[in-house]
């Protein structure tokens, strides 16, 4: 059975916890207990339907608030697949917890009311899934049963976003039109919506094709952890740990480590099951390599003529994260990247970008939370990293604060600095 | 080759990666392990992720001395087995030091006094980082709680001031007296976690399996009768073929009925059951619907 990562963007009203809450219900991934739970809620807040929104509620400052605080991940399964959602909230950290939850995402649903249309949320979580490379994305127009039905709403909105959309790097895009309230075309295809041709949310969930979404071209092996047991058995035992970040992996195949430029053969590649005869990503493997090389955490190993770009000048698409400090030209940063980390300095904060419109702010002097913009990093050492375009694992690191210890930026790599 | 993993080594590749990281970057690294599935789970990945070297830091049981014997048991023979150092944190030395005050009657349980002697032991060991074996699907306050969940130096857990984690990438990073829990099975479900035992061919406590045992009724859920509960008036002890679903606290785990018996059966019927793991056999978790919020601040698992 295949896993599915999928992040979903919108806010209370677009109807998005009754939507999550109608797939687990539907799909039969809801408890008893749970259902029972928000039925005697329901009926103490005088709604006149179990409130699937219910389910999605977390923590009692959010109940009390109203609000959902931070992502939430949620699981169910189908004969299918395996799926994890990203439950991000639609509220004014939006940003910061959209750009987490796709991050690992296969698949970005946004939520639009079929009533309002495309609003400046809309399209600011389309861009947001965009600059996150996220693979799909699919746009559930929602409330359908408040426009009666209309396909003419539909097929407006349609074409609006798509036109948007022509703007942003969006590989495959989708349009379904459902009520999340009454069940419209969640997990059963409706039968009030005859001329809507296309999949149930779920069965495109289940069906999308996701296994080309990843890269395997480019053999990338960041090593995290040296083995040595250093036991009788495994006297001379060293094996290089590490989890496949692209392209595939073979023994015999001739490779080169980075920083140091040895290069050496695959000898073999074994995790505790046995040898394999291929490794790609993400599986968690070990190295062995034929020659003794002086190898540590924090380097990579890759093919002799497929290397990523190796220097400490790069710029990236920064994510402000934090509500703390702002980033500034000059600023000190720990950067991790992989299993490499460093210090970064900000040579330049070239512009913000304007999420709703895309339009391109020069001459500010910082980021502030939830904010993005182009950066220019200089790092302490040398890394290696490809675009994030072609390789999100290669091409992503994290800024860490360095007095309060807390990770305060996401960044996504363009190339090294011009 | 299709280049495909199935969803049980995509969950087992995260956990792998996540237990490295762990080893490479923090001092003083701990596994907390109680013998309950999720733990042997956790500490199946561990020695998979360094074999054929073994986990590179010891193993931990916060002993509430309410146990069942047959998970003692376990305990000691899966630690000697693997060859692990085990540490006991005792909570009735908690409770004869006056580090923790028994709670008292007939609904007693020593379930929350955990956090006192876990806390304890974190400090007296000086442990960075504490390996949990908890799931996001398990409850509510868990779903919203980070991989690597950032710990004050009060062992405390504030979720609306946690790290965002984006990637595969963790930010360990802390000063001393703080630490880390990490919780490499986050992304797992129960039945995940059932199909993987049957893959892996785990062994766990015999009491994951159907057996008979004197238990009695109390709140709806079937308590086993042990010397640390008092049966209260109107509550009649009975023979019955019963299975745990969770292992923890013998005074607050309750059995469900059940004749499954191997691996197999224990699948079909978690793949058919219509109540929660927590909701159908943790009573601690009945005292109100933010049980675990409060507790997880103070700093429980």
């Amino acid at each position: 059975m295949e896993l599915l990562r999928f992040a979903t963007a919108g806010s209370v009203d677009d109807g998005k916890s009754t939507l999550i809450g109608r797939l687990l219900y539907d799909s039969k991934s809801i408890f008893e207990d749970q259902l029972e739970s928000i039925e005697r809620t329901s009926r103490d807040r005088g709604d006149d339907y179990t409130n699937l929104a219910l389910l999605t509620d977390g923590l009692r400052a959010e109940r009390e608030q109203g609000i959902t605080i931070d992502v939430a991940y949620r699981y169910f399964a189908t004969p299918k697949r395996k799926f994890i959602i990203a439950d991000t909230p639609g509220h004014i950290q939006y940003t910061r917890n959209m750009v987490t939850g796709c991050s690992t995402a296969d698949l970005a649903l946004v939520l639009v009311d079929a009533r309002n249309g495309i609003v400046e949320q809309s399209r600011r979580h389309a861009f947001i899934a965009s600059l996150l490379r996220v693979p799909h994305l699919v746009v559930c127009v929602n409330k359908m049963d408040l426009v009666d039905y209309d396909r003419g709403v539909f097929e407006s909105i349609k074409d609006e976003f798509r036109g948007w959309a022509t703007k942003l790097d969006v590989t495959d895009l989708s349009f379904i039109p459902i009520s999340a309230l009454k069940g419209d075309n969640v997990v059963h295809r409706s039968d009030v919506m005859g001329w809507y041709e296309g999949p149930s949310l779920l069965h495109y969930l289940e069906e999308v094709f996701i296994a080309s979404d990843r890269n395997l071209i480019d053999a990338r092996f960041p090593v995290q952890f040296v083995i040595r047991p250093m036991s009788d058995d495994h006297h001379d035992y060293r094996g290089y740990a590490g989890t496949v970040a692209g392209g595939v992996l073979k023994p015999g195949d001739e490779v080169v480590v980075l920083p140091s430029g040895f290069t050496s053969v695959i000898e073999a590649i074994e995790t505790a099951d046995g040898p394999v005869e291929e490794a790609f990503a993400p599986m968690a493997v070990t190295v062995r390599l034929a020659d003794d090389i002086d190898i540590s955490r924090g380097d990579m190993i890759c093919r002799v003529h497929n290397q990523p770009t190796i220097g400490q000048d790069l710029d990236a698409m920064v994510c402000w994260m934090s509500d703390q400090s702002l980033l500034r030209t000059r600023d000190k940063l720990t950067i991790k990247q992989t299993t490499r980390s460093a210090r970064a300095l900000v040579k330049d904060l070239q512009y913000r970008l304007d999420v709703n419109t895309l339009h391109r702010d020069h001459g500010v002097a910082s980021l502030t939370l939830n904010e993005i913009g182009r950066v220019s990093l200089r790092t302490t050492v040398p890394f290696f990293f490809d675009d994030y375009r072609r390789n999100r694992e290669t091409g992503s690191f994290v800024l860490i604060d360095e007095a309060s210890n807390n990770t305060v930026g996401a960044g996504m790599i363009l190339g090294a600095t011009q | 080759m299709d280049y495909e993993l199935s969803h049980l080594r995509m969950l087992e590749a995260e956990s792998i990666h996540i237990t490295r990281e762990v080893a490479a970057e923090f001092e003083r690294p701990v596994l907390l392990f109680s013998g309950g599935k999720d733990s042997c789970v956790m500490l199946h990945v561990a020695t998979k992720a360094f074999w054929p070297a073994k986990p590179p830091f010891p193993v931990m049981h916060v002993d509430t001395g309410h146990n069942f014997d047959e998970v003692i048991r376990f305990r000691d023979e899966t630690v000697d087995r693997l060859g692990l150092r085990l540490v006991v944190a005792s909570v009735q030395k908690s409770i004869d030091e006056g580090r923790a005050i028994e709670e008292t009657g007939p609904r007693a349980s020593r379930n929350r006094l955990q956090t006192v002697t876990l806390l304890d032991a974190i400090e007296e060991q000086r442990f960075d980082a504490v390996f949990g074996g908890a799931r996001r699907d398990e409850e509510k306050a868990r779903a919203k709680e980070r991989v690597y969940s950032f710990r004050d130096e009060f062992g405390q857990w504030d979720p609306k001031n946690q790290r965002p984690e984006l990637w595969s990438l963790y930010n360990g990073r802390h000063h001393k007296g703080e630490h880390m829990r990490v919780f490499p099975l986050s992304n797992w479900t129960e039945l995940d976690i059932w199909q993987y035992i049957q893959q892996e061919d785990i062994p766990l406590p015999p009491i994951y399996y159907a057996h008979r045992r004197d238990v009695f009724r109390r709140d709806g859920m079937l308590l086993a009768v042990t010397p640390y509960v008092t049966l209260l008036e109107g509550e009649e002890p009975f023979e019955e073929l019963v299975r745990f679903r969770t292992v923890g606290d013998a005074s607050c785990t309750g059995a469900v009925e059940s004749s499954a018996d191997t691996i197999e059966a224990v699948i079909n019927e978690t793949a058919a059951t219509r109540i929660t793991e927590r909701g159908a056999t943790r009573a601690d978790d009945r005292i109100s619907e933010a049980g675990m919020e409060d507790r997880k601040k103070e700093g429980y698992f």
